[in-house]
C-alpha cells in the first residue's frame, strides 16, 4: 500500500465512522419520537381510554381518553414531525452530511 | 340568487380556475409530468398531499361516520393521520433521497428484481383503481344531489375536468390544481363548522367548542350528548362498542395503510430536497389535521342537533330541510306506532326505531339544519368536488406512471426516448381516466367492501418492503418478494372470506381471535414482517452494489442523483 492508497483508506474508514455513528443517532431519535407516538395514540387513546374516560380535561367537558383519541394525539403528531425535521437538520449539518442550499 | 345558481356559479367558478392552472403549468418533461420537476415548495407541497389525501369520503362522509360510532369513529381519525408519522420519520426522507419517480422503481431496484418490480406495479394499480372508483362516484353524487343532473352526467363532467389537467399537466399541473382544491375544500368545511360551534356552544373555534357548554341547556354538552344516548338506547357517545383489540388493529391497519399508499407516497418525490420532504409531511399533516380535528366537533354537534329538532317530534311539525332531506331518501321516517311523531332510538330496541339516517347527510345537510346563507351550501358542494377530484387526480398518475414508466421503461422496452415515454405517460393517462369514469358509472359492487382492502393490501405489501429495504441492509430479494406475496395473500383471503363469499359470518363471534377484516392488514403486515426477516437470514446476502445504495439512501447529501440499477 502506497503512501497515497493509505491516505484514502483513512479518509474512507472515517466517512464510514462519521455515517455509521449519523445513523445510530437518527435511530436514537427514531426510537424516542416513535415511543411517544405511540403512548399518546395507542398508549392513552385507546388502551388506557376506559380508565382515562372517568377523569375531565380541567374546564372543558372532554373525557381524557376521548380527548386523546380525537383531538389530543393528533396535534402530538404534527409536532412530533416537526421536531424531528428540526433535530435531523440539526444532525446533518453536525455529521457533514447536508445539502446545502443550492440543490 | 337561490341556492341552485349560488352552487352553479361556485362550482362554475372552482372549475374554471382548475382548467386555468392547468394551462399555466403544462408538464415539458418526463421529470414534470412525474415528479413535477422536483421542484415543488414543501409548504405547496403539504397542501397539495393534503387535497390529494382527503377524498370525497373525508369530505362529505367521515363527520357523519363519526357521529354515528362516537368513541369508535377514533380509528378513522387516528389512523388517517398517525400514518403520516410514519411517513415522515421512516419513509419519506429515504425515498425522496432516492430519487425515484414511482414506488416500484423502488422495490424494484432494492430488491434488485423485475419480479419484485411487477409485484409492486400489480398492487399499486389495484390500490389506485380500488379506490378511484369511489372517487368518480363521489364527483356523480355530488353533481346529483346539488345540481340535480344525472349522476352519470356529474361522472362525465368529473371525467371531462380530471382528463384536461391530469393528461396535459401530469403531476406539475395536479401539484398546483390540488393547491388551489385544498383552499377551497378547507373554507367549505371550516365556514359551516364555525358557524354551528357559535350557535351550539358560543366558541367560534369547533375543536374547544365542542369540549364547552351546550348554550342551550347549560350543561357541558358531551355529557348532555352522552344522557341523550342513554336515554334513547344508545351506547354513551364518548365511550365504544367495539373490543379494545379490534380498535387497536384497525387504527394500525390504517395507519400503517396510509404510509403505505403509493399516491401518498410519490407526493414527497415532488419537492428538491430530503429536508423538505421532512417538513413537507408536517406541512401536510397541520393542513389535514385542520379538517380531522374539525371533523370529531362537527359530529357532536350534527349528533346533538339531529337529536333535539327530530327527537319526539311531531312529524308535521318538522323543520323544512327535514323534508328537502327526506325527499333525496337520505332521511327516511316511518311511523309504525301512528302517534305522529318521530321516535328515534337506539339498537337495543330495533323494532321501534323509525328514523334511517345517512351518514352523509350529516355534513351535506349541516349549513341548512343550521340556517346558513345559501351561497354557504353552494361552497360546500365545491368542496366535495375538490375533495374528490383532487384524489381521483393523484391516483390516477400513480396508474399512469406505474404503465408508462415501470412496465415500459424499465421493464419491456429501456430503450424508449423521453419524448415516446411521455407521449405513454398522457395516453395511459387518458386511458386510465376512462376506466376510472366506466367504474364511477358501473360501480362494482364490492367496491363499497374493497375500501378496507386497499389500506390492508397497502399496509401488509409494500409497507415493510420499503422500511425493511431502507433499515435492514441483509434484506434480500427472495425475503421481500415472499414477504409480500405471504402479506398480501394472507389479508385478501381473510378479508375475501368474510366480505365477499360469507358475509353472513362477518360477526365478531366468528372472527379469528375477534379481528375484524378491516383490522387484519396490521396481521398481514405482522407476517410480512416476520417472513421478509427470516428468508432474508437463509439467503445469499443483496450484492454489492445494492448495499451500497442503502448506505447512499440513509445518507441525505447528493439528492436529486439517479442511481438506477439495471437487474
Amino acid at each position: 500500500m502506497t503512501d497515497a492508497e493509505a491516505v484514502d483508506q483513512e479518509a474512507d474508514d472515517e466517512i464510514r465512522a462519521r455515517h455509521a455513528a449519523y445513523w445510530r443517532r437518527n435511530l436514537r431519535y427514531l426510537g424516542i419520537l416513535l415511543t411517544i407516538w405511540f403512548v399518546v395514540s395507542y398508549g392513552l387513546g385507546i388502551l388506557l381510554a376506559e380508565p382515562l374516560n372517568d377523569l375531565r380535561i380541567p374546564g372543558t367537558g372532554f373525557p381524557v381518553g376521548f380527548w386523546f383519541a380525537q383531538q389530543g394525539a393528533i396535534y402530538v403528531f404534527v409536532v412530533l414531525i416537526f421536531v424531528y425535521a428540526g433535530l435531523m437538520n440539526r444532525l446533518d449539518h453536525r455529521f457533514g452530511v447536508d445539502e446545502g442550499d443550492d440543490a | 340568487m337561490n341556492v341552485q345558481a349560488w352552487t352553479f356559479t361556485l362550482v362554475a367558478a372552482s372549475f374554471a380556475l382548475y382548467i386555468g392552472i392547468a394551462i399555466w403549468s403544462r408538464a415539458t418533461s418526463t421529470k414534470d409530468f412525474y415528479v413535477a420537476g422536483a421542484g415543488v415548495s414543501p409548504v405547496a407541497n403539504g397542501m397539495a398531499t393534503a387535497a390529494d389525501w382527503m377524498s370525497a369520503a373525508s369530505f362529505i362522509s367521515m363527520a357523519g361516520l363519526i357521529s354515528f360510532m362516537g368513541y369508535d369513529g377514533s380509528v378513522y381519525l387516528l389512523g388517517w393521520t398517525g400514518g403520516y408519522v410514519l411517513l415522515a420519520l421512516l419513509l419519506a426522507p429515504y425515498l425522496r433521497k432516492y430519487g425515484a419517480f414511482t414506488v416500484p422503481d423502488f422495490v424494484g431496484d432494492r430488491y434488485y428484481s423485475q419480479t419484485a418490480r411487477i409485484v409492486a406495479v400489480v398492487c399499486a394499480i389495484f390500490v389506485s383503481f380500488t379506490y378511484v372508483a369511489g372517487q368518480m362516484r363521489g364527483v356523480g353524487i355530488v353533481f346529483s344531489r346539488f345540481l340535480e343532473v344525472d349522476v352519470n352526467v356529474g361522472v362525465y363532467i368529473g371525467m371531462g375536468i380530471v382528463f384536461f389537467y391530469a393528461v396535459l399537466g401530469g403531476m406539475k399541473g395536479i401539484t398546483y390544481t390540488q393547491v388551489a382544491q385544498y383552499c377551497v375544500l378547507i373554507f367549505a368545511y371550516m365556514v359551516p363548522a364555525i358557524f354551528l360551534s357559535l350557535l351550539i356552544t358560543g366558541n367560534p373555534i369547533p375543536q374547544l367548542g365542542f369540549g364547552g357548554i351546550d348554550q342551550a341547556s347549560g350543561l357541558s354538552l358531551l355529557e348532555r350528548l352522552n344522557g341523550l344516548h342513554q336515554e334513547l338506547g344508545f351506547a354513551a357517545y364518548t365511550d365504544g362498542t367495539k373490543s379494545t383489540l379490534d380498535v387497536f388493529l384497525i387504527t394500525a391497519a390504517l395507519m400503517v395503510g396510509t404510509a403505505g399508499l403509493p399516491h401518498v407516497i410519490i407526493r414527497f418525490y415532488t419537492v428538491p430536497r430530503v429536508r423538505d420532504a421532512r417538513i413537507s409531511v408536517g406541512w401536510a399533516l397541520v393542513f389535514i389535521a385542520l379538517l380531522y380535528t374539525t371533523a370529531p366537533a362537527v359530529a357532536v354537534f350534527a349528533r346533538s342537533n339531529l337529536i333535539a329538532s327530530v327527537s319526539e317530534t311531531a312529524y308535521a311539525d318538522v323543520p323544512p330541510w327535514f323534508t328537502n332531506w327526506e325527499a333525496t331518501g337520505l332521511l327516511q321516517f316511518e311511523d309504525y306506532n301512528r302517534d305522529g311523531l318521530i321516535q328515534f332510538v337506539g339498537p337495543s330496541s330495533p323494532e321501534t326505531n323509525e328514523l334511517t339516517v345517512d351518514n352523509d347527510i350529516m355534513v351535506l345537510a349541516n349549513p341548512e339544519i343550521a340556517g346558513l346563507p345559501d351561497w354557504i351550501v353552494g361552497l360546500v358542494a365545491a368542496g366535495g368536488l375538490a375533495a374528490a377530484l383532487s384524489t381521483a387526480a393523484g391516483l390516477l398518475l400513480v396508474v399512469s406512471s406505474a404503465v408508462s414508466h415501470d412496465l415500459l421503461k424499465r421493464a419491456l422496452k429501456p430503450d424508449i426516448t423521453e419524448r415516446g415515454e411521455l407521449i405513454v405517460a398522457r395516453v395511459a393517462a387518458g386511458a386510465a381516466v376512462v376506466v376510472a369514469g366506466y367504474l364511477g358509472i358501473h360501480p362494482p359492487g364490492f367496491v363499497a367492501q374493497v375500501v378496507a382492502f386497499a389500506f390492508g393490501l397497502a399496509a401488509s405489501s409494500f409497507f415493510p418492503a420499503i422500511i425493511l429495504g431502507i433499515f435492514s441492509r441483509r434484506t434480500t430479494r427472495e425475503g421481500a418478494i415472499l414477504g409480500m406475496v405471504t402479506g398480501i395473500t394472507f389479508t385478501a383471503a381473510y378479508i375475501v372470506w368474510f366480505k365477499l363469499m360469507h358475509p353472513d359470518l362477518n360477526t365478531a363471534d366468528h372472527w379469528w381471535l375477534g379481528i375484524s377484516p378491516e383490522g387484519i392488514g396490521t396481521v398481514g403486515m405482522l407476517l410480512n414482517f416476520a417472513v421478509t426477516i427470516v428468508v432474508s437470514r437463509i439467503t445469499p446476502e443483496p450484492p454489492e452494489v445494492v448495499q451500497i445504495l442503502v448506505d447512499k439512501v440513509r445518507i441525505p447529501r447528493g439528492a436529486g442523483v439517479a442511481h438506477e440499477i439495471n437487474v
